[in-house]
């Protein structure tokens, strides 16, 4: 065990890969790796970058990359896509336009599935980031498509969250109002040479002018960028505004701010304790066969769905107790 | 209920032509297959696939070839395998591949070629059977 810890703190790419999937694959075993893992974690800086399929999250990446390794600093990368609700299986296609980077051994690029079993890809995703965070990268991006809540959830254990949009998505805005305006520290239009990009631009700046009160006394306002992502414009842009967004943070949590990091704390275990009491309880329920004796009584009509429930869980749970 | 492995494999196509509908059709039959493809795109060196492959945690490497550059590229793939220690990845390769070139690329460390007119199921039947990711260790 402490030489899988060492390994991956030595940088060693394969161990890495093969934690990562043991992570992935909900192996118990790996608790105790991470465990031991997490006072090695903290140090880099945890970027999350979303948007709806299409918008063009992995070529901006990759320029990303790029420049990143040109200033010297290691990268690593967590791809997430998803996975078919009918087959459990999944394409995973954001590495296309990474490539370039594969023979570059201060890059480490991951593809992931969100997968839906019990651990959920939020947690899975967290661990992966902690563990390439030991394993000394400077900066470590997540790219998932922003849809669903787990998604979002994995951007909230972001540091930076950039939300990526491009001109002309006028639901897409919508969409954005909803749900993940709150979580943007930065936004970029991307494909800005297209038609709307300056109607997108003022919506965008429309809506976070609405909260303005949220800004005061010096807080993170977010800034509205434009990209074009495939010839490698707006990039640095994005680059400064990460350093400064980070740079803020670091500030922030000086000044005695520190609710950041309990809300932090707070949602992560949370989870850790929710998943791991549904893991160890449903795991037993079906093993020892009660649960599909229920399942064969509720589809009998012997009994409804709702006693049940009651009947496999209360006594379990006394037991707990 | 212990949670089962999900195989995970890379779909790759080394050298350069640019014919991917084969590559891409073997993906997804995989995906419905309910495993995790990585798909590398188009124009890639075998370094490339090798270095992807050890990231991805892959069981196995799916070499996709349609233009005669496999009796290089599928070899130099496994090749490069073992250089970096990695002996748990299953090479197998398909496309335009001449019958006669078959024998010496399994001598090679081709697990298996599939070329055209095998069926989607008998790929993923031959997966099941020989693809096992691997149990826990260091």
């Amino acid at each position: 065990m402490t030489t899988i810890v060492d390994k991956v703190i030595a940088g060693e790419v394969r161990t890495v890969a093969r934690l990562i999937r043991d992570i992935d694959d909900g192996i118990p075993e790996v608790r105790e790796t991470l465990k031991a893992l997490y006072p090695h974690t903290g140090k880099a800086h945890v970027v999350g970058i979303t948007g709806a399929p299409g918008v063009g999250k992995s070529t901006l990446v990759d320029q990303m990359i790029n420049r990143l390794r040109k200033k010297g600093k290691t990268v690593g990368v967590l791809a997430v896509d998803p996975t078919s609700p009918f087959t459990g299986g999944a394409i995973l296609g954001d590495r296309i336009r990474m490539q370039r980077h594969s023979l570059d051994d201060g890059v480490f690029i991951r593809s992931l599935a969100t997968r839906g079993h019990f651990g959920g890809l939020t947690q899975s995703t967290r661990s992966a980031i902690d563990v390439l965070d030991a394993m000394g990268k400077d900066y470590v991006i997540v790219e998932t498509v922003g849809v669903g809540q787990d998604e979002v959830d994995v951007v909230k254990s972001a540091e930076t969250t950039v939300i990526l949009v491009i001109p002309g998505m006028g639901d897409d805005i919508q969409a954005i109002k909803a749900g993940i305006l709150e979580i943007g520290d930065i936004f970029v239009i991307n494909k800005a040479d297209r038609e709307g990009a300056e109607k997108t631009h003022s919506d965008l700046t429309l809506m976070i002018n609405m909260d303005l009160k949220k800004y005061e006394g010096g807080k993170w306002k977010p800034p509205i960028l434009k990209s074009e992502a495939v010839f490698d414009k707006g990039v640095e842009e994005l680059l400064e505004e990460i350093e400064k967004h980070r740079r803020y943070m670091a500030e922030f949590e000086k000044g005695g701010l520190t609710t950041l990091r309990s809300e932090k704390a707070r949602a992560e275990l949370a989870e850790l304790v929710k998943n791991r009491l549904l893991e160890e309880v449903f795991n037993r329920l079906i093993d020892s066969g009660d649960f599909d004796k229920a399942v064969e009584s509720v589809a009998a009509g012997e009994v409804d769905p709702y006693t049940a429930c009651d009947d496999l869980l209360l006594s379990r749970i006394d037991a707990i107790k | 209920m212990t949670q089962k492995r999900k195989i995970r494999v890379m779909v790759a196509k080394p050298g350069l032509d640019g014919h991917d509908r084969g590559a891409r059709i073997i993906a997804r039959a995989y995906r419905d297959a309910g495993y995790e493809v990585v798909y590398t795109g188009l124009h890639q060196g075998p370094m490339e696939i090798v270095q992807a492959a050890i990231q991805e945690d892959v069981d196995m490497i799916g070499l996709s070839s349609l233009a005669g550059a496999h009796k290089y590229n599928f070899p130099k793939v496994v090749e490069l395998l073992k250089e970096q220690g990695v002996d748990d990845i299953i090479v197998c390769g398909g496309g335009i591949i001449p019958e006669e070139d078959i024998p010496e690329l399994k001598k090679q460390g081709i697990r298996e070629i599939f070329t055209p007119g095998t069926s989607l199921d008998e790929i993923v039947a031959w997966v099941e059977e020989n693809v096992h990711p691997r149990n826990r260790e260091g």
